[in-house]
């Protein structure tokens, strides 16, 4: 087994895939954190705990779930809104929920407005702009999440969670696979229920802005 | 991506940028009438883009697209040139292929489409500068236009390499001293309209972008003849401002003064045999359209 971990960044301007280092993607019914695989339980568990210290927590939907392109799509956005909600009902005052789309992946030039989106080709951009300190990919495909979890890793230091409707990523410190319509309520569940058990990290964060 | 596709998650509406959002509510994919009058009244299906102020291509990038007559079902393939700085602001699927096999890259893409989707109309359009289209891809485009391909290509013909900063180009004019070619040009313009006509190309036209309604109709005509017939090729005078002196302003006099009768971008078309008859069926069926919408609509408002 690998002993790299894949850590929230700065890492350096080209951080290595992770898969490149000897991280593996997990079985059905497992999740990884930082690298390690781990059951899924223990993964929601993280993730929740993840979303409810972070100062400005947020989730990017992605393509596969902002435009309707069939019931499952709209009901996966249902379900991420329903998440969205949860986490804004359950932080504490100073903790900011966002959720900011990807609609597409054009290479927007000469500039994107990153206060009302994402871009997969410069996603610390967002993140800087918002001072997002953790973030959570859903609904955008597989090739486009592993560039932008690449570049978030190099050179921010968010946390990212990958809610992969496939195998999962390996360049997300938290990834799930098969993620489905009650894969996403129960993390919105288990957001719910450590509502008020962790502690905000709102006067160390460093807001995802490399140093 | 076809039209009935093309919506917003119903929870996740009010998080899309609002371009999304014009999109969907107000462009004109589907419409069957659709061109360049729509501009202004309805969402463009190209949104900010990145070329200098006062440029003729991005008008004629306006016109293009609001004068294709499938844009849902449409795929563009791009080359490397100033055109490239806009394909990722454009609201029709499009392909950036590497620079000058643009022609060859379309060719797989109309085959595969026809194999993937037997039922529906798809059309492919190049839009490549003529650096990609008669020097660097003259090869692929020739051979395309051979094999009978079935889609349109066109060339932004601004008469060097504008982006690089003003080289010497296939379609240059002869004696033009341009910024990064101080002899000036020693041989004529290639005459590529000419050649496509020899090649196989069932539709040609030479001509500037000085008037929407007229890129209008050869666009639709060369979609429409590609669709059914084969290759057809438009060369379309986009002057480059900054590369031949001139002010933001100045574009649109530049292509009046090039299209007199006497100069080079006198309009000139080709239409073969199989294309007029096409033509001329798809007139009569228009004709009879809007007949039976005016009588549909006379009887409304009895």
């Amino acid at each position: 087994m690998s002993d790299y971990r894949v850590l929230p960044g700065p890492e350096h301007f080209l951080p290595p895939a992770a898969a490149s280092m000897g991280i593996c993607l997990p079985n059905p019914g497992e999740a990884h954190i930082n690298g390690v695989i781990a059951p899924e339980e223990k993964a929601y568990e993280e993730a929740a705990r993840q979303f409810l210290m972070a100062k400005v927590p947020t989730i990017f939907p992605g393509p596969l779930v902002l435009w309707a392109w069939n019931e499952k799509a709209a009901k996966k956005a249902t379900a991420v809104r329903h998440l969205f909600n949860t986490l804004v009902e359950c932080v504490q005052p100073g903790q900011k929920p966002m959720l900011i789309p990807m609609p597409d992946y054009r290479p927007k030039y000469p500039k994107i407005n990153p206060e009302v989106e994402i871009n997969p080709n410069h996603p610390n951009l967002t993140i800087w702009h918002n001072r997002i300190d953790c973030c959570m990919f859903i609904g955008v495909h597989c090739h486009q999440a592993n560039l932008s979890l690449k570049i978030i890793r190099g050179g921010t230091s968010c946390y990212t969670i990958a809610m992969c409707a496939q195998a999962g990523h390996e360049d997300a410190m938290l990834s799930f696979r098969d993620a489905s319509v009650e894969k996403i309520m129960k993390l919105a569940d288990t957001v719910k229920r450590l509502k008020g058990t962790v502690q905000p990290r709102l006067a160390s964060a460093n807001n995802g802005v490399s140093s | 991506m076809s039209k009935e596709r093309i919506q917003i998650s119903e929870d996740l509406y009010d998080i899309m940028p609002p371009d999304y959002q014009d999109l969907v509510k107000s462009a004109t994919y589907g419409k069957e009438d659709r061109g360049w009058k729509d501009i202004g009244t309805s969402k463009e299906l190209i949104e900010q883009h990145s070329l200098c102020a006062g440029c003729p291509e991005s008008m004629a990038f306006r016109y293009i697209l609001a004068s294709l007559p499938n844009p849902e079902d449409t795929v563009m393939v791009g080359s490397t040139g100033c055109t490239s700085l806009v394909f990722p602001m454009v609201a029709v699927h499009n392909i950036h292929s590497l620079f000058g096999n643009q022609n060859a890259i379309a060719s797989g893409l109309k085959r595969a489409l026809s194999v993937r989707f037997p039922g529906r109309v798809k059309d492919v359009v190049v839009l490549a500068g003529d650096g990609a289209t008669v020097d660097i891809g003259l090869d692929m485009t020739l051979q395309a236009w051979f094999r009978q391909e079935k889609f349109t290509t066109i060339c932004f013909d601004n008469e060097l390499y504008a982006n690089t900063g003003g080289q010497e180009s296939g379609l240059m004019q002869k004696g033009f001293v341009a910024k990064m070619a101080p002899v000036g040009k020693l041989f004529d313009k290639v005459r590529l309209p000419e050649i496509a006509r020899e090649s196989g190309c069932h539709y040609v036209v030479n001509c500037t972008v000085s008037k929407p309604s007229l890129v209008e109709k050869v666009i639709r005509n060369a979609v429409h003849i590609a669709r059914e017939i084969g290759p057809t090729y438009l060369q379309l005078y986009t002057p480059c401002i900054l590369e031949i002196g001139k002010n933001s302003m100045e574009g649109l006099q530049e292509m009046r003064d090039s299209e007199k009768p006497t100069e080079r971008f006198a309009y000139k078309e080709y239409i073969s045999e199989p294309a007029k008859q096409l033509l001329a069926e798809l007139a009569a069926k228009d004709k009879e359209r809007k007949a039976a919408a005016k009588q549909l609509a006379g009887q409304a408002s009895a």
